[in-house]
């Protein structure tokens, strides 16, 4: 693992161009172009602030207040997790010419995928800041946000090596894992408070790395006080973990991407 | 002596081969009979190269032949590094550039300047590098107008051309080439034999995959021809590809199949996108026969400067020299000589009968030479019949379609004969004339 840390060292200048590329791409030919990293977010608050204050009003606490504020929260980061597995699942086949063609470094793929995520994120993270400030709960807790932004950072690169290095052989995963997300969606605390959640399930949850990471955010930004330090510090050992299993399986199989995608 | 720039030894490379219903496994089956990694050892194998050794000094340029599916394509993979070899090892000194699929990397939604940045990234480049050398990679593609275009937009050739431009200002010191120098026009095409021979003349050292005998033979120091995955032979590329020509032709196997089981030399053959020899429209079958009370031992085809070659430009000499024999002292004799297309269309034929040459006396060894001066022919390949026989047709030995040769030029003109000519024009008429550019000239190795 140490090996790939230093080839990912090594290959800064060239993550650095294709995350860029990934970025210029995304948008080229759309009329708002970059601004849709601003306006997709948007939109998902639009819609679920409809759904949570005018349909199913009451459903949430008045600890959650305001809702909308709350949601967007854990919502902006889990949209970076999410998108980033997606993408990586299905990163080495798309790049397959690259793999087969050219001589490239595979492990490239699946972290510029999550480093190009990570960047819609920050740039959605202003309009959150924005909102924050204009309710008035933006304090000097937003300062720790760096942490619990590094903890997902090493998750979402552990799970999209696995991944990525998985789907090469398993076309099946791309599949299942539209599902798995849906549901890890629902057990993670975006839409409910993790202190409220019944006894028996909540032990379920708190073996999710991400209801840490989650809660992590909802502290520093929404709460503005962060006390839930020592859970972001076991789940960055687990992302630890998750890195090492990744980078294991990706290292195993490197040899058998170019004949496999 | 430096060390070798390419070292192999004894290197093999083993794909697996999915049956049916493996690949389709999935993960939950995988999961649940707890064979994930062993699923993925495979079963059922394929040797695409086996055992092969060799050594590329550094400078020189490095011909790899053979059929389809022989490995070659296999053997750059693993030069360049995408694929690792199953057994043996294999070492390449210095920045590694490989031609095998021009553009690879390229992302069809951003502009060609974009592309150009990362896909030198993507070949080793630094950042400053690739701005140094921005300029000149668009000059060669020729894409000034068109480089802030994405590239989805782009013909294949031109995105070729983009792709072949940066791969080749990379200054790699091993290149690896697999046949992409068909691609773009003839224009570009010999823009990058050129930039090869300039590569070639810093000392860099080259390796080529080709179906195009003619390339080798022009280019290469060395050849390595590979049969089914294994070194059939290595050395002088005139001796390699001849042996493959030979091996191709399947001109002793057909033979000895057909019960004659006589010597056939085949010196040529046609290369993959003519049509093949046998079976053709007009039942033009290669073969040899005859008494052989003059047999004809060796038959070679050689250019103005005596030497031994497959691939003539029109407007060369191409000499054919019969080396013939008898056991007994003869006195009616024909030599004769019969030019066909690769279709088995009979272009030209004539004899030392039918150009009045008296026959007096053969005895022993001998020489028959027939020089054309001027071979008046277009670009393709063609066949010959040679033969000695009686003056009343009845055959000592005659080889029909046994030597073939090629003929390579510039101009594209079609039709079998090219007379000789000149275009002239006068009055209200303009055109640029084209520009005075030589023949491919096949000879420059020795300048």
């Amino acid at each position: 693992m140490l090996g790939q840390v230093r080839s990912l060292l090594r290959y800064r200048l060239l993550i650095q161009s294709l995350v860029s590329r990934e970025l210029k791409a995304r948008y080229r030919g759309s009329v708002l172009g970059f601004f849709w990293s601003f306006v997709n977010p948007l939109l998902l608050l639009v819609t679920y602030t409809i759904v949570f204050t005018r349909i199913m009003p009451g459903v949430h606490s008045p600890k959650m207040e305001p809702y909308y504020l709350f949601f967007f929260c854990g919502i902006l980061p889990w949209t970076w997790f999410s998108s980033s597995l997606v993408e990586s699942a299905n990163g080495l086949i798309a790049g397959g010419n690259l793999i087969k063609k050219v001589l490239f470094p595979a492990e490239v793929l699946p972290v510029v995928t999550v480093l190009a995520n990570l960047v819609h994120f920050l740039l959605g993270l202003p309009i959150l800041l924005l909102f924050l400030a204009w309710e008035g709960r933006l304090g000097p807790a937003a300062l720790l946000l760096p942490l619990p932004i590094a903890v997902q950072l090493l998750f979402s690169l552990g799970l999209a090596l696995g991944l990525s290095a998985l789907t090469v052989h398993f076309r099946d995963l791309q599949n299942i894992l539209g599902h798995v997300l849906h549901l890890w969606f629902f057990t993670s605390p975006i839409l409910y408070l993790y202190g409220e959640v019944p006894g028996t399930f909540r032990s379920l949850l708190r073996l999710n790395p991400m209801s840490h990471i989650l809660v992590s955010y909802q502290q520093i930004l929404f709460d503005g006080s962060f006390s839930h330090g020592p859970q972001l510090a076991l789940a960055g050992l687990a992302a630890l973990l998750a890195l090492a299993v990744g980078a294991f399986f990706f290292d195993r199989l490197r040899d058998t991407f170019a004949e496999g995608v | 002596m430096t060390a070798p720039a390419v070292l192999a030894r004894d290197v093999s490379k083993v794909y697996r081969r999915f049956v049916h219903q493996k690949q389709f496994r999935t993960l939950k089956s995988a999961l649940l009979t707890g064979s994930l990694l062993s699923d993925l050892r495979p079963e059922e194998t394929f040797t695409a190269l086996d055992g092969v050794s060799f050594a590329v000094p550094q400078g020189a340029t490095f011909g790899v032949i053979g059929e389809n599916g022989s490995g070659k394509s296999t053997l750059l993979k693993l030069m360049a590094g995408i694929t690792r070899p199953t057994r043996g090892t294999l070492s390449v000194e210095g920045r590694v550039s490989a031609l095998i699929e021009l553009g690879a990397g390229f992302h069809p939604e951003i502009s060609g300047r974009e592309n150009v940045a990362i896909n030198g990234i993507m070949l080793g480049l630094t950042r400053k590098q690739v701005e140094e050398r921005f300029d000149d990679i668009v000059d060669f593609a020729e894409l000034r107008e068109f480089i802030d275009a994405p590239v989805k937009t782009y013909s294949s050739g031109m995105y070729a051309r983009l792709g072949f431009a940066v791969a080749i200002h990379v200054e790699p010191d091993v290149l690896l080439i697999d046949e992409v120098l068909a691609v773009g026009d003839e224009a570009f095409t010999r823009k990058c034999l050129d930039k090869i021979a300039e590569f070639r003349r810093r000392g860099k050292t080259i390796l080529i995959v080709t179906h195009s005998l003619g390339l080798v033979e022009k280019m290469c120091d060395d050849v390595l021809w590979l049969r089914h995955g294994r070194v059939a032979d290595h050395g002088d590329p005139k001796r390699v590809v001849d042996a493959y020509l030979t091996y191709v032709a399947g001109g002793e196997e057909r033979l000895m199949a057909a019960g004659q089981g006589q010597q056939g030399a085949v010196a040529d053959a046609p290369p993959a996108d003519t049509a093949p020899v046998e079976g053709s429209v007009h039942g033009y079958r290669p073969g040899r026969w005859g008494s052989r009370e003059v047999e004809i031992t060796r038959v070679r085809l050689v250019d103005s400067r005596g030497r031994e070659r497959h691939v003539f430009v029109p407007g060369e000499s191409l000499t054919l020299a019969l080396s013939v024999r008898t056991s007994a002292p003869v006195e009616d004799f024909v030599f004769g000589l019969g030019l066909f297309g690769s279709d088995g269309v009979s272009i030209y034929g004539t004899n030392t009968d039918l150009e009045d040459w008296k026959p007096r006396r053969l005895e022993g060894e001998a020489e028959v030479s027939l020089v054309l001066e001027d071979l008046r022919l277009v670009e393709g390949t063609y066949l010959l019949d040679v033969a000695a026989h009686r003056k009343d047709g009845t055959p000592y030995d005659y080889h029909r379609g046994l030597y073939s040769f090629r003929v390579k030029s510039r101009i594209k003109d079609v039709g079998l004969y090219r007379p000789a000519h000149r275009w002239a024009f006068s009055g209200g008429i303009e055109l640029l004339a084209p520009a005075p550019r030589p023949e491919l000239d096949l000879q420059e190795d020795d300048a």
